[in-house]
């Protein structure tokens, strides 16, 4: 783990290469992260991957947290790992939810989605988060980008195969996002029977 | 499909036969209800006669939103969602989100708790291996070492019933320790265990280590480069068995395991035999270190102290007005983690398995993610997989080993 | 190493050769009958003590519990449960439902081990509808029976929705000992014949599929006729 001036050095060093790239550090229980610009996370990821002294070759996991009551609303979270050293790292890039993005005046946020390679992609993903996909950096987050479009809705431009992973491919909604419904329906048991007979027809 | 480049770029060095123009590939669907599939997962392969030319998975067929749910549930609710994720490693998905949970409320768990942790854990691990060793080994023909790895997998599973009540999905981890003691007798039962386990992998390495079948089925088969595979993310005994000693008990050392003298197994060349003596190797080394973990367990609460998160003893209820207000305080609403995020990981039986949990102040997680190894591990199917037999893919898919329960979620 | 042999189950004491003696007697007797010798009140007793009488229905139906064909299928936890179940501790061959088949085709049953997600439901369902009757569905735990504890947007709150489901095992995961009560359950269903009642639920009367062939495996309206007439019969 970097300790916080550490992590103070690695934002001017990185800002140094890409002005403007980190925003901002934060370190608390123990974990160190960087907020980066959305428009530029692919070059802060590279610089950590590349820079001799840092080297986080190992993308241990990408998620998507919803802040819901902020704005900007969504985290898109890389945790970067250094083998040798044990050290992680958290990159964070805050996208501005579909409401801001329609309006275009999300302040700091990542730009709508580029229009897919199809035609009715195009149609289906306009107006939705979007951020530059990693998977030429690390061909591990393939999985964990569908996985984060899937859920949220966020649109990885550069994505080779941007499909929905777990959820059937006709399913409308972005489940996990803090405004859709939990789900879930009332079951009959058969003790429901006297109450509502014949529910079953 | 299946050109030159989509090989290259998947860095497999096999032997590419010259395709004619008039070849046909050929599409098959390979699952989701597939025997061999170990679970509910959908290949769609492309075949150049017996030859995987493309292959693809598709996963999804188990999703529970379990992540979802866990959002509407009090913290101590969630325990019971995330342990049906990896359904082989339920004792490593409390751990997972246990341990971010402790690390939010910045709680230190009792040395008997970590000590109590290390054996569940361990044991755990001893399990989610027979059970990968008897099907996979089934997969291969091998019908005997399904009924012998499910003979010492209810002795283990025995165990867990003495200790916690349930045979699978205990829920035993508890914020800021573990839910109780373990019973009298558990120590002489446990270590009549752990003498055996020894003599029994024995056994399972006499019947596969030098078979002429699954020696012809395994070795060579299914290599990928170190590089590659660190490239995919892959963690666990897959990464261990490619020769990258990289295992997060040494390295990152959570709970007992710094106390605790343990070697990593490691493999040479990261096919299909090595993977399998790498997990092998892993159950001795468990079986040690759940004998040291039993020999130095410390006195003590099994615990922590802070009632403003763990239960009240029970013994408590009926004398102490305080108590009572504690316990009714923490069944029906729950305690209140303070705003922050932690990711915090543990080496599962397949892998790094991290658990990301984000809490805005209230009773209930805003958000709990699962990095699911079997889910990463995944992708590393068709790099396996490409340029090999069919019949290949079958033993290839046995020797990853992955959980559709964790990698659906 | 000395094998000792014991009889597993007593015999009833009619058929209990008291001693070799005993024994040679009946093998004569038996013999006796075979040539024809055995005559009146001797061959009734002979016959009364060895044979059991029933109809052939019934006799099938034993046969049909005795030797169910469960379907390998696993979807989550519970199929590891469902694992056990065929190790040597549990042991289903002794109730005759030890071999597992893969293709839908071959088998009688299908336990649904697991929760069904929205994905996976049209798959069973169409799984089921491939195997032939007569068939029979266990659902195994608390998720299949009826969505146990994941009430969110993936699950389906239980199987009964898209399919007939005989026997409900609860647990979570069951244990195998209560799997196998369930399917002792099933065995019973079986042997007794009752009619679950789903076919009327499910508007499914008509639509059997058997194993025949032929114009018999399309939907038949004069079955279904004389079914609802032989409910109307049974209900008056």
């Amino acid at each position: 783990m970097p300790d916080a001036p550490g992590l103070e050095l690695i934002r001017q060093d990185c800002n140094a290469a890409h002005p403007g790239a980190v925003l901002d550090t934060s370190f608390d229980h123990d974990q160190a992260a960087l907020l980066a610009d959305p428009k530029q996370i692919l070059d802060v990821l590279r610089w950590l991957h590349d820079t001799p002294g840092q080297e986080y070759r190992f993308l241990s996991s990408l998620h998507v947290a919803d802040y819901l009551p902020a704005e900007p609303r969504f985290g898109v979270h890389y945790e970067l790992l250094n083998m040798p050293r044990v050290e992680r790292i958290r990159v964070k890039a805050m996208l501005a939810g579909p409401e801001a993005t329609s309006n275009g005046d999300a302040a700091g946020a990542g730009n709508p989605a580029a229009p897919g390679s199809g035609a009715e992609e195009a149609a289906g993903l306009s107006g939705l988060p979007g951020i530059d996909s990693c998977v030429e950096l690390f061909p591990t987050a393939e999985f964990h980008e569908r996985e984060a479009y899937d859920f949220f809705g966020i649109v990885f431009r550069g994505h080779p195969d941007l499909r929905r992973i777990l959820l059937p491919e006709d399913y409308v909604g972005w489940p996990l996002r803090r405004d859709f419904p939990v789900g879930g329906e009332p079951v009959l048991f058969t003790r429901d029977e006297p109450d509502s007979p014949g529910w079953y027809e | 499909m299946s050109t030159p480049e989509t090989l290259d770029s998947a860095g497999v060095t096999v032997e590419r036969q010259q395709l004619e123009p008039e070849q046909e590939l050929l599409t098959i669907n390979m699952g989701p209800h597939h025997p061999a599939t170990h679970g509910v997962l959908r290949v769609i392969v492309e075949l150049e006669g017996e030859v995987v030319r493309d292959l693809k998975p598709v996963v999804g067929y188990g999703h529970t939103g379990i992540e979802k749910s866990s959002e509407d549930k009090s913290y101590w609710k969630v325990i019971p969602f995330v342990e049906r994720m990896d359904y082989l490693a339920y004792f490593f998905n409390m751990e997972a989100f246990c341990g971010a949970v402790e690390r939010l409320l910045e709680l230190e768990i009792p040395d008997r708790a970590k000590y109590l942790r290390v054996i569940h854990l361990e044991l755990n691990r001893i399990h989610s291996h027979l059970v990968w060793l008897g099907t996979s080994a089934l997969d291969l023909g091998a019908i005997s070492m399904f009924w012998y790895c499910f003979r010492e997998r209810d002795r283990v599973l025995d165990l867990f019933e003495m200790s916690t009540g349930q045979r699978m999905h205990t829920r035993y981890f508890q914020v800021g320790g573990v839910i109780e003691d373990i019973p009298p007798g558990f120590g002489a039962k446990l270590r009549e265990f752990v003498e055996e386990m020894p003599t029994r992998v024995d056994q399972y390495q006499a019947l596969l280590d030098r078979n002429e079948i699954f020696l012809h089925r395994t070795r060579n088969v299914g290599i990928v480069s170190r590089e590659r595979l660190l490239e995919l993310g892959v963690t666990g005994p897959l990464l261990r068995a490619a020769g990258e000693p990289w295992d997060m008990r040494k390295t990152v050392g959570t709970l007992a395991y710094p106390d605790l003298d343990f070697r990593i197994p490691v493999g040479t060349v990261g096919d299909g035999y090595d993977r399998y003596r790498v997990r092998l190797a892993e159950v001795r080394e468990s079986v040690e270190i759940i004998r040291q973990a039993l020999e130095g367990l410390p006195e003590g609460p099994h615990i922590a102290d802070d009632r403003k998160v763990v239960l009240p003893p029970r013994s408590e209820l009926p004398t102490s007005m305080e108590a009572l207000i504690h316990h009714f305080k923490l069944v029906t609403e729950g305690y209140r983690v303070p705003p922050g995020e932690v990711y915090y990981a543990v080496e599962g039986p397949r892998g790094e398995l991290g658990c990301y949990v984000l809490a805005d102040g209230s009773a209930k997680p805003a958000r709990v993610h699962v990095r699911d190894p079997s889910f990463v591990n995944l992708q590393m199917l068709r790099d396996m997989c490409i340029g090999g037999l069919l019949a290949d893919l079958i033993q290839n898919l046995a020797m990853l080993d992955p959980i559709l329960g964790g990698v659906d979620r | 190493m000395e094998v000792e042999r014991r009889k597993i189950r007593a015999l009833s004491p009619l058929d209990q050769p008291s001693s070799p003696d005993e024994l040679l007697a009946r093998q004569l007797r038996a013999r006796d009958m075979l040539r024809g010798d055995l005559e009146g009140a001797d061959l009734d007793r002979y016959v009364e003590e060895r044979v059991m009488t029933t109809t052939l229905e019934r006799a099938l139906n034993m046969a049909r519990a005795n030797s169910l064909f469960p379907m390998t299928f696993g979807l989550a936890c519970c199929a590891i449960e469902m694992m056990s179940m065929v190790t040597s501790r549990y042991d289903i061959a002794r109730f005759g439902a030890e071999a597992f088949r893969a293709s839908p085709r071959q088998a009688d049953m299908i336990i649904l081990s697991g929760r069904v997600s929205i994905k996976m439901a049209p798959v069973i369902r169409r799984v089921y509808d491939q195997m032939l009757e007569p068939k029979w569905a266990i659902a195994m735990g608390a998720c299949s029976s009826s969505g146990g504890m994941f009430a969110n947007y993936a699950v389906v709150q239980g199987a009964d929705k898209f399919m007939p489901i005989d026997v409900h095992v609860p647990g979570c995961p069951p244990r195998p000992e209560a799997l196998l009560h369930g399917f002792n359950k099933l065995q019973r269903l079986v042997q007794e014949n009752p009619d679950p009642g789903w076919r009327r639920r499910y508007d499914a009367i008509g639509t059997e599929e058997w194993a025949r062939g032929g114009p018999d495996s399309r939907p038949n309206p004069e079955a279904a006729e004389a079914y609802e007439k032989a409910r109307e019969l049974a209900d008056a």
